[in-house]
């Protein structure tokens, strides 16, 4: 190696990967996954969420799963929890939905506001 | 580049080894591809956790639940219920977790330690080097060939205060000036990872969890005196410890952080490792030197001191495993970030071992200067049993003696040896009430006896007849005088061995005979051993 810059860049690189054992605050999606969630499509809608944040090489965003919260009827939920901001809560989300809410909430910091069914 | 949603940490330290982590592993590989997680949830093998009492140990991230005794049957149910519907497996958490989620941060055991040279171990993979990397890796190595003399590094070790961790305690920025100073067409640098010490295994679980620390500790410090060549030198039975290492070393060499002209600086270093044959005096500093030349692992007289003549003649220096790894940091945050640790007179940490009669087994690494009563009590989660608090031994069998009136002594390597004690390399041997002193000694005194390596006669002869003075104590044979003579002899060999193994030979043998006398007492005057364990 011949440069700092050099190691800086490798170091950018390999910290994206870890990033998530660092236990630091930052956005955080929760998908439902008690056995509704899962009958609903919780699994289709968690694996369009990875592969939307993949796409737009998205690294600071930890996805999550929880448990049923009662809502079974709403499944697949998803919270999408920024920090300092409230938590917001959609409904009914398919993978259509899913990338839609990376799209634009993640990425553009806009709540879908028709598919949401709690925010507190 | 691959993004997870999950990372499984399973600690691949050598007592989680022995505890079958690998079979855990590979069925948590499979398990989580027969579930289809595969491209969402990454297994990573780690270095040491810390609580080897509770292995096979893993991690599970972002949650950091700790899960302890896992077994192979157990792997269905935490992929099932925690990977894939995010609940964590409360049966396996450990004790005191009810709902909630224990996190690997706030256990009490890690709650009071402070960790500086087990910074990456148990969050990193040891086998990667990006890994290392992103934790700050070999950046105070950029930082020292890019932008520092090498005359800055010696005064910003020496201005951390930092010392030596095998036991000796000898300022480590003074060593390094020494060999900086010497003329010498080669110089090297050793580190010193033939940890003998019964009951001391932090330097294997620090190799193990993170080789490349000990790497860039050591290319710093050859930039530091101007060596270029650097050898480890690991007990042969270190296997995992050589094992990455030597992958460390190939890695750092394909990325240009060993070879030639490391940063465009025109500074270059190699390392390679020697394996140790099972020697316990090859710890000590010129043993290890000629055993690296090919000799037979003796000391050698003192001086001429290894810093001016070491290595095949050469100026060397020779560190411990555990002070390589507070080089890095030290140099990265500079002197005062590492002063804010510890005690005024013994700034930083030290790694302990945890072992004997204690709950919590297992790795720490503690704030120098803290007490025995918060390591037992706050960290090692009590005596097993409820039972009484008897001696703890620092620093391996040829550590001191601490009783329960030295509970409250602070532990750093300056207060100790001012009651008789010392802190030594890092093994932490408790023992309750139903030990019986000169059952222990007898067992110490053997083992020096076995290990002496026979060159000089105070510790050849002194430590046989040490054994041989007290196994008859022990037998029931003692006579009034034999306490005395134990002493003196004690001292004698302290004065005049060549080297640390019959200086030291004697330590634990004088604190026990300070402060717990009236044990030695009872076997010879009343033929009775008080806890009933020898055969008087």
């Amino acid at each position: 190696m011949k440069t700092v810059e050099e190691l800086d860049r490798i170091r950018k690189q390999a910290q994206a990967m870890t990033r998530l054992r660092e236990g630091k605050e930052t956005t955080r999606i929760v998908v439902g996954m008690g056995t509704c969630g899962i009958a609903a499509g919780a699994r289709e809608t968690l694996a369009a969420i990875m592969e939307e944040l993949a796409k737009r090489n998205i690294q600071d965003v930890v996805v999550t799963q929880t448990g049923c919260i009662g809502l079974c009827e709403q499944e697949p939920i998803v919270d999408v929890i920024k920090p300092g901001a409230t938590k917001v809560t959609y409904g009914k989300v398919t993978k259509e939905k899913a990338r839609q809410i990376v799209a634009s909430h993640i990425v553009n910091g806009q709540v879908v506001g028709e598919w949401v069914i709690a925010s507190a | 580049m691959e993004f997870y949603r999950s990372h499984v940490l399973v600690c691949g330290g050598t007592p989680c080894v022995l505890e079958g982590c690998k079979g855990v592993r590979d069925a948590l590989i499979a398990e989580v591809k027969r579930r289809g997680l595969d491209r969402e949830v990454k297994v990573v093998e780690t270095g040491c956790l810390g609580p080897c009492d509770l292995g096979p140990v893993i991690v599970v991230y972002p949650e950091g639940t700790l899960y302890q005794k896992v077994h192979v049957s157990d792997v269905p149910e935490i992929v099932e219920e925690h990977l894939l519907k995010g609940r964590v497996v409360t049966r396996l958490a450990g004790e005191g977790v009810q709902a909630g989620v224990v996190k690997y941060e706030e256990p009490t055991y890690l709650g009071v330690q402070e960790r500086i040279v087990l910074r990456n171990c148990g969050t990193i993979d040891p086998e990667s080097i990006e890994e290392y990397i992103a934790r700050d890796g070999y950046r105070a190595l950029a930082k020292c060939l890019t932008e520092m003399k090498p005359a800055d590094v010696i005064e910003a070790v020496k201005k951390s205060g930092l010392v030596g961790r095998g036991g000796a305690a000898f300022p480590t920025g003074l060593k390094w000036s020494f060999t900086a100073r010497a003329d010498a067409d080669q110089k090297y640098i050793l580190c010193n990872a033939d940890e003998g010490e019964p009951g001391t295994f932090k330097d294997r679980l620090i190799l193990e969890g993170d080789p490349h620390s000990i790497l860039e500790g050591m290319a710093i410090a050859g930039y530091a005196v101007g060596a270029d060549k650097g050898f480890i030198y690991v007990r042969g039975e270190y296997v995992l410890s050589i094992e990455r290492l030597g992958k460390a070393i190939e890695q750092a060499k394909a990325l240009g952080l060993l070879g030639a002209d490391i940063f465009g600086s025109g500074f270059s270093f190699d390392v390679e490792i020697r394996k140790g044959a099972g020697a316990y005096v090859c710890g000590e500093e010129t043993a290890l030197i000629e055993s690296i030349e090919g000799k037979r692992g003796e000391p050698r007289v003192k001086p001429p001191y290894p810093g001016t003549e070491g290595l095949y003649g050469k100026p060397t220096v020779v560190n411990n495993v555990e002070t390589i790894a507070n080089v890095p940091p030290i140099l990265l945050n500079g002197a005062d970030w590492f002063r804010k640790f510890g005690t005024e007179r013994c700034p930083g940490t030290k790694v302990f071992t945890l072992t004997g009669d204690i709950n919590n087994k297992g790795l720490v690494e503690v704030p120098m200067g803290i007490t025995l009563r918060r390591v037992i009590y706050e960290i090692g989660g009590g005596i097993p049993g409820g039972r009484g608090f008897k001696m703890a031994q620092t620093g391996g069998t040829s550590g001191g003696c601490l009783p329960k009136e030295l509970l409250d002594v602070p532990m750093d390597y300056f207060t100790l040896p001012e009651h008789g004690s010392a802190l030594g390399s890092g093994a932490l041997l408790i023992m309750d009430d139903t030990h019986c002193i000169v059952d222990i000694a007898e067992c110490f005194m053997r083992f020096f006896e076995h290990e002496s390596c026979g060159k000089c006669t105070p510790c050849r002869e002194g430590t046989a007849r040490l054994h041989e003075i007290v196994a008859k104590i022990a037998r029931g044979e003692g006579k009034p005088g034999d306490l005395e003579l134990l002493d003196e002899l004690g001292s004698a060999m302290q004065v005049s061995s060549l080297c640390g193994l019959g200086q030291a030979a004697p330590v634990p043998i004088k604190t026990m005979l300070r402060y717990f006398r009236d044990e030695f007492e009872a076997h010879i005057n009343d033929r009775l051993c008080p806890t009933g364990t020898c055969g008087t």
